[in-house]
Formats: structure tokens, C-alpha cells, sequence
């Protein structure tokens, strides 16, 4: 069992959700399984879809896919799954605007092996996340990296941040909340996606 | 359809509301607001969760704490250091992350802890709280230094709980969960139901089940929360109730106006030899006072002086009765 999902599972769970045991249930799997197979998912997507602009939302609508449909019922195995939705999202996307450049024709014919190439090694990913945990504090804007220490080593409120950071609450907000989206990505995508944003 | 700013303007409105509910100030007017906002579309909840699977994974950063990096951040005050110090103040911090990534390979996630009838236990915990277990219990403690959580399996405990904002203790048992805002509080599993008690602090109790309601409830001192599987009630309790309560701590039942049913139910979570109520009537004669709760016999001869019950031993069951 991947370390990361299962810690960060139960984790995740314990802050304010008020959300039913189901979702609860399906949040758990949702962490555990489908997000650790991100960065095999940015890399069918990058390699499938010709305008890197679209990746982002591209992934975005197959989580939303996943999780309506893993609603009505978990599926036994998240990675065929995941990969099964992200490559019918492709089809209908190129369906429906009727825009089809040639790679994408022929990418298409040759997703069905595409989907069983990417292999992702759980086991690895788990131990990967602690480097990456690490590689990721240090890309992070100084601030942000200060912020989130002080969160989560110091454990100190968002007052006593301020006063240390010798900055206002409000900008220890955004220094978390910028911190919080680089750390999944980080931790979820590859690493060269940050350093790509960046 | 989606354009690219879509996805992104999701994401950093996610990270707002995360970063709320990582503050610790968390209302239930912020809840409701929440949820209308997740309700708004699905995109909100996924974008939400992938945040928090990561933030949540970040709290193992906790098992770094050690004074060492306090002083590398205090060190780094930005106004006085040149900028060349501080870019190499930021790489021996990364460095001492590097250090402790050992402490973050988690080892087995829990410990168990039980007590047989009649026995009591008390566990001290690293942060300096204290789980006392009282009769019959079965409690599991996660054990990978990140996290503050137990699971009560069965039986009752009182908790006295060191807050700390950045990891809140929960206790989390039959689905339901309390988490403590600073508490000392008593957790009783029963057949069917789940009882907490608050006795000092706040602390926030939330059930399992949507269909209850309310699903969430603040307790402050003296709230009583009874929980079954399709209902939650939150009463009070008097002082004098609390400590009675709490007697079990002592080693003592604490018994006001109880019925000898009660009574007898009582003694019975405590000893092999059972007590038992031959009849109506028996049952529903009411006892004051204070017993040794692993003492069924005496408690047996003062009903029977009290009252002129019969009392008669058959077995591993002692009989009260007219």
C-alpha cells in the first residue's frame, strides 16, 4: 500500500467536512487510489492532447467523471478506471468540437495499448512522496515555505505566523493557500510540471 | 465548455476554503457556506480533496519539531539578513527536512490497548494527555507521530487532552467522531448507543450518519451527546452527575436515585460474577450511595439489609430478589 494516499486518507478526513460516512468513504478512496495516479494521468494527457493550454482542465474533468461515477459505485481497480475515463473524455471532447487533427486520429487508435503502457509502481510513489514532500518545500517562494513550516513543524496559528513573518494574517492566507496548490501539485503530478509553471 | 482559466480559478478558490478550515476556527455558519459551495458543482469537491490529500500529507512535517529548526527560523529573520544568507538558510532548512525524513517512514500505523473486566489502565501519551480506560475497553492509538487519533472499539475511556491546534486530537468510534478543542471528556460505547460526556474545555462532536440531525454538535462543559445509529440527543448534565460519572476512575459506582436494574447493569460491566434481579419490583427500587465497583457481594448485602431483599448465590450469578 502506497504510504502517502493511506496517511494522507484518514488525515484529510479528520479536518471540517461534515460530509456523510459515503462521501467519506468515497474521499478516502478517492485520496488513496485515483490521486496517486496523477502523474501517470498528466503524462496520457500530455502525450494524447496536442494543446498543452487544455491539460489542466483536461484533468479536472476526469476527476469530476471519476467521481461522479465512483458515487454510484467504487470501481475494483482505480487505474484502469482513471485511464478509461481520461481517454473516452479525449473522444468526446474531439467528437463534439469536430476539430480533428490528424495526430490526434491516430494517437486515438493506439490508446487502448497507451492506457495499459503507463505503469505506475505504488510502491515506488510512496517512496518517492517523502522526497518529493522535501523537493517541493524547496521550490517553494521563501515565504510560502516559512508559512507552511510554521503551520505545520511549529504548528502555530495564523496570528503567531504573522507576528514571526512580520506580515499581515491576511497575507499569511495567501502564502498558505499558494503553498497548499504547489505541494499537490508537487506531490500528485511530476515534478517537472512545477518547474514548468514556474 | 471549460476554458483554461477554469480549472485554475477553481483550484485557488479550493485552497481559500482549505486554508480556512485549516485555521481552527471553523464555524458552523463556515460549514454551511462550504457546502454550498461544494454543491455548486462537482469540480469544487474534487479540486478540495486533491488539496487536502496534499496538505494532509504535509502534517507529517510534524515529527520534525525539535528546537533546532525553531532557531534556523528565528535565525532567518529577513530584515537583517543579507540575501546570499538567507537563500543558504533556506537550503540547511530543506537539509534538515532531508535529516528527518527517517522519523517520517511510518511504522505500523496503530497500537492496541485493552483492559479486561474490571480493569483499568491509564496511557500517557508523548504530548502529555492522558487516556484513562476503564472496564472491558478496547482502544487503538495511531502511532505514526503525525497524527493525534484514536479509535474507541469498545468500552469507555476519559480522555484529558493537551490542545494543539495544528493537530487536533480525535477519538472516533462507531463512525462517529469528537474532535477536542482543548478537553477532558469520557467516551462510553454501549451495545447500542455511544455516550460523550465533556466535562472541562470544547470539544466538537460529529456523527456518521447525514440522516441524523443535527450532524454536528459543539458540546461545551456538562453536555451529555447519546448517539445511536439513527439519532443524536445532546443533554446536561449537573456537577454532581459529572463527578458521579467520572466515579469509576476511583474504582467506585456512584449511585443517586438509580434503580437496582440500573444498578445491577452497572456492577455487571465490572465483574464476572453477575448480579441479577429476580423480579419487578426488585428491579425498580431506587439506591443511594457510594460502592466499590468490583465489590458485588456488599453491594448485594446492603440492598438486602436495605430493602429485606432475598439474596442468594447460584453459581457465578448472585440473585436479588423479594
Amino acid at each position: 500500500m502506497g504510504k502517502m494516499p493511506d496517511n494522507g486518507r484518514d488525515d484529510a478526513n479528520r479536518r471540517p467536512q461534515g460530509a456523510s460516512a459515503a462521501m467519506r468513504d468515497l474521499k478516502d478512496w478517492f485520496i488513496r487510489e485515483v490521486l496517486p495516479l496523477e502523474s501517470a494521468l498528466m503524462q496520457f494527457l500530455r502525450q494524447n492532447w496536442r494543446d498543452k493550454a487544455d491539460i489542466a482542465d483536461l484533468r479536472q474533468d476526469v476527476y469530476v467523471r471519476v467521481f461522479e461515477a465512483a458515487q454510484k459505485q467504487i470501481p475494483d481497480t482505480a487505474k484502469p478506471f482513471v485511464l478509461t475515463t481520461a481517454r473516452n473524455l479525449l473522444i468526446d471532447r474531439v467528437r463534439r468540437e469536430r476539430v480533428i487533427p490528424i495526430e490526434t486520429v491516430a494517437d486515438l487508435e493506439t490508446l487502448g495499448a497507451a492506457s495499459n503502457d503507463v505503469s505506475v509502481d505504488r510502491a515506488l510513489i510512496a517512496r518517492d512522496a517523502l522526497a518529493k514532500l522535501q523537493a517541493a518545500l524547496g521550490k517553494l517562494p521563501p515565504h510560502c515555505r516559512e508559512a507552511i513550516l510554521l503551520r505545520k513543524v511549529e504548528g502555530l496559528s495564523r496570528g503567531e505566523i504573522a507576528q514571526r513573518m512580520g506580515v499581515t494574517e491576511r497575507t499569511v492566507n495567501r502564502h498558505i493557500a499558494e503553498g497548499m496548490r504547489a505541494l499537490a501539485d508537487m506531490l500528485y503530478s511530476e515534478a517537472a510540471e512545477l518547474r514548468r509553471k514556474s | 465548455m471549460t476554458d483554461s482559466q477554469t480549472a485554475t480559478m477553481v483550484e485557488e478558490q479550493a485552497a481559500d476554503w482549505l486554508e480556512r478550515m485549516d485555521r481552527g476556527d471553523w464555524s458552523e455558519a463556515d460549514q454551511s457556506q462550504l457546502d454550498a459551495w461544494l454543491a455548486e458543482a462537482p469540480a469544487h469537491t474534487v479540486a478540495l480533496w486533491r488539496l487536502d490529500g496534499a496538505w494532509s500529507f504535509a502534517d507529517r512535517l510534524a515529527a520534525l519539531r525539535r528546537p533546532s529548526l525553531h532557531e534556523t527560523l528565528m535565525a532567518r529573520g529577513r530584515r537583517v539578513l543579507p540575501v546570499i544568507a538567507k537563500a543558504a538558510a533556506g537550503v540547511a532548512l530543506i537539509a534538515v527536512v532531508g535529516a528527518g525524513a527517517t522519523y517520517l517512514v511510518p511504522k505500523p500505523a496503530e497500537k492496541t490497548f485493552a483492559t479486561e473486566v474490571g480493569g483499568r489502565k491509564t496511557l500517557e501519551l508523548p504530548d502529555g494527555s492522558r487516556i484513562e480506560l476503564n472496564t472491558g475497553t478496547v482502544l487503538r492509538l495511531a502511532d505514526d507521530g503525525a497524527q493525534r487519533k484514536v479509535w474507541l472499539d469498545k468500552g469507555e475511556a476519559f480522555f484529558d487532552i493537551k490542545h494543539d491546534a495544528s493537530r487536533p486530537f480525535v477519538v472516533i468510534t462507531a463512525g462517529h467522531r469528537i474532535t477536542d478543542l482543548g478537553t477532558k471528556f469520557v467516551v462510553r460505547e454501549a451495545a447500542d448507543s455511544l455516550e460523550v460526556t465533556l466535562v472541562e474545555g470544547r470539544a466538537r462532536f460529529e456523527s456518521a450518519d447525514t440522516a441524523i440531525k443535527p450532524q454536528l454538535a459543539f458540546l461545551s462543559p456538562g453536555d451529555v451527546v447519546v448517539a445511536t445509529a439513527t439519532s443524536m440527543d445532546v443533554t446536561r448534565k449537573s456537577q454532581k452527575d459529572l463527578s458521579a460519572e467520572l466515579g469509576w476512575r476511583r474504582g467506585v459506582l456512584i449511585f443517586q436515585h438509580t434503580t437496582l436494574a440500573e444498578a445491577a447493569a452497572e456492577f455487571n460491566r465490572y465483574n464476572t460474577q453477575r448480579l441479577v434481579i429476580g423480579d419487578e419490583k426488585t428491579a425498580s427500587l431506587q439506591i443511594n450511595g457510594t460502592f466499590k465497583n468490583d465489590d458485588a457481594a456488599s453491594f448485594a448485602g446492603t440492598a438486602r439489609a436495605v430493602f429485606g431483599l432475598r439474596v442468594e448465590k447460584r453459581g457465578d450469578e448472585i440473585v436479588l430478589s423479594q
